[in-house]
């Protein structure tokens, strides 16, 4: 019975080459095993957590001081939900520098960005709710952004809010998002994301061009149930380790009179908040991030020249100009980060220019120039087909973002001024 | 089948089934509509306290004689700073930085707001000296009365640039 049970979720048989740990490293099924730790975990924190600026702190101390494991159980929920966020981030890399979102995988492709998203919103939902001064000026931060989005900006932050300021309506609504309206989205959408994945014929692999396809078929019971228990038995033992020895943070109580110096937004935020240091509000948080989307959207309706699904980073050429890509945006990054921090920007330089141009239009038609450059070079030395080209501007972008989140993160001290990581701490 | 009757009739004219249909589509739609519209509307309410009280709003800050010239004060209670210029006009100042809205304090020794967040920063009539900031402090209206000021928390004034016309003087201007 057990083992119709299993057969319902998996097929009879699979492809013995699926099961090479180095074609997925597990990324997906890791992110489950999550996804239920997390469930679980914050189930039993439900029953004690109380969703008022009054109290909710409190109620975390109690949980932590008072609640037999309920330090324990605190600091799973925290360190699963930080591990999922790297690990969904890390089975976005793997699916596309295998191919894997090439059509009929496309429409999957898009749910799973859709379950990135929820990701997102459930980590950064649940940043608030201890209500001390980091959460509470991490969200005041990341709702102020929204501001700058045209027309519906307004609407969206009073609708987050619940009000002008973070404060009692926000935490209500932020408790609500991430105790059920986000839970029941995820709980539609995974399904959907795994039947597609079955109807694809299971994961990307490459075409077997001689011989027949059933030489590598082996059967799904023990062979693919026994890797993703060990996986999983693994990844849980981690999270176990990691709980019992470091603490799940908890600073003071909100205080909504004093910023804390530097306030920071949660690391997986840094990213947008570094390009926020650089350029108008506008274009940080609205054009760049629509124009990322987009790229996103239609990267499985584009068409590609060969089939390189299952084999990663298409080909040598391939992995070459994506190294080439990762390099030049890494170095233009840092130029970036560094220049601006000790040349006047250029609002001060160009008085009497509105800050949109002077701060917003001129360094994007920077951006747009360098990005010019970044594609001419790649294309006069590699010569890429349209496979590589495309993976070698996802590598470009994506390796901008992470150089900037890492300065954010480990680089950015009092004032939000560059410092080394060692001094940061204290 | 009857289905396939059916379709093949439809093709050639327009039959009362598929009128019907298009009828309770268009229904089914319009009832989307109203159940997404009242959603948003149910969840768009004005909270209690979002509206302050009339007297809540207005906030005494005190003689002007408690303020000398080039001074930045704090009004813990009403969120802003009352700022006199060197020329002895009065500005009361949001407390929120116009970028992210962090709380913006006074640096007495640069003489400026820094923002602890993004590292703006503004001179003592709420002008960006540095971005991101990108555009003044925001300003509440000042009233003077029998030497006395009042601050109105309930209207937030925003402005793209520092004009000598939103700083409040008494009437008899002191040289």
């Amino acid at each position: 019975m057990n083992k119709s049970l299993i057969l319902h979720f998996r097929p009879k048989m699979v492809d013995a080459r699926a099961l090479r740990f180095s074609m997925t490293f597990g990324l997906g099924g890791m992110a489950l095993v999550l996804v239920f730790i997390l469930f679980f975990t914050g189930l039993l924190l439900k029953f004690y957590y109380l969703p008022f600026p009054e109290k909710a702190h409190d109620s975390i101390l109690y949980i932590r001081n008072s609640v037999l494991f309920g330090a324990f159980i605190r600091n799973i929920h925290f360190w699963s939900a930080n591990f999922l966020i790297v690990i969904t981030f890390l089975h976005f890399l793997r699916v596309f520098f295998t191919s894997a979102f090439h059509q009929p995988r496309g429409v999957n492709w898009i749910i799973g960005l859709g379950l990135l998203i929820i990701v997102l919103s459930f980590n950064f939902t649940g940043y608030l709710l201890p209500w001390d001064q980091l959460s509470f000026w991490a969200v005041t931060i990341c709702t102020g952004m929204l501001e700058y989005i045209p027309l519906t900006g307004k609407w969206l932050q009073s609708m987050t809010r619940g009000g002008l300021e973070v404060g009692a309506p926000t935490l209500s609504i932020f408790f609500a998002a991430h105790t059920a309206l986000l839970p029941g989205a995820m709980i539609i959408l995974l399904p959907f994301h795994f039947w597609r994945v079955r109807k694809a014929g299971g994961i990307a692999l490459s075409e077997i061009i001689d011989g027949d396809k059933e030489k590598y078929r082996v059967k799904a019971i023990p062979y693919l149930l026994l890797r993703e228990v060990v996986t999983a038995l693994v990844l849980i033992a981690l999270i176990l380790i990691l709980s019992i020895i470091f603490d799940a943070p908890t600073g003071d109580k909100a205080n909504p009179g004093l910023s804390p110096n530097p306030s920071k937004a949660p690391w997986y935020f840094m990213g947008f908040q570094e390009i926020l240091l650089h350029i108008h509000p506008f274009f940080a948080v609205c054009i760049i991030p629509v124009i990322i989307l987009i790229f996103l959207l239609v990267l499985p309706f584009i068409k590609y020249v060969s089939n390189s699904k299952g084999v990663w980073f298409i080909s040598g050429r391939g992995k070459k100009s994506a190294f080439f890509s990762f390099i030049l945006a890494l170095v233009l990054s840092i130029i970036v980060v560094i220049t601006d921090e000790f040349i006047p920007d250029f609002s001060a330089m160009l008085p009497g220019i509105p800050m949109l141009v002077s701060n917003g239009l001129i360094p994007c038609f920077i951006m747009a120039l360098a990005f010019a450059i970044f594609y001419f070079l790649l294309n006069k030395i590699y010569r890429p087909d349209r496979n590589e080209n495309v993976q070698a501007v996802f590598v470009f972008i994506f390796s901008v973002f992470i150089t900037f989140m890492i300065t954010g993160i480990w680089f950015r001290g009092s004032s939000m001024k560059l410092v080394w990581p060692w001094l940061l701490a204290g | 089948m009857a289905d396939t009757d059916n379709k093949e009739k439809s093709n050639l004219q327009p039959s009362r089934r598929s009128f019907l249909n298009t009828i309770w589509a268009a229904l089914g739609i319009l009832a989307a509509l109203e159940l997404i519209f009242m959603v948003f509307t149910y969840l768009g309410r004005k909270k209690p306290g979002a509206q302050k009280e009339q007297s809540e709003r207005l906030i005494d800050a005190g003689i002007i004689d408690k303020y000398p010239v080039g001074s930045v004060t704090a009004n813990i209670m009403g969120k802003f700073y009352l700022c006199r210029m060197e020329d002895g006009g009065f500005i009361a100042l949001s407390s929120k930085c116009t970028h992210l809205g962090c709380t913006v304090p006074w640096d007495d020794k640069g003489k400026r707001f820094i923002c602890p967040c993004h590292g703006s920063s503004f001179d003592i009539s709420g002008a960006v000296i540095s971005s991101p900031a990108p555009r003044p402090l925001d300003m509440y209206p000042v009233h003077i009365e029998n030497n006395t000021i009042i601050v109105d928390t309930g209207k937030l004034l925003k402005r793209n640039e520092f004009l000598k016309t939103q700083l409040v003087y008494t009437k008899k201007v002191s040289k």
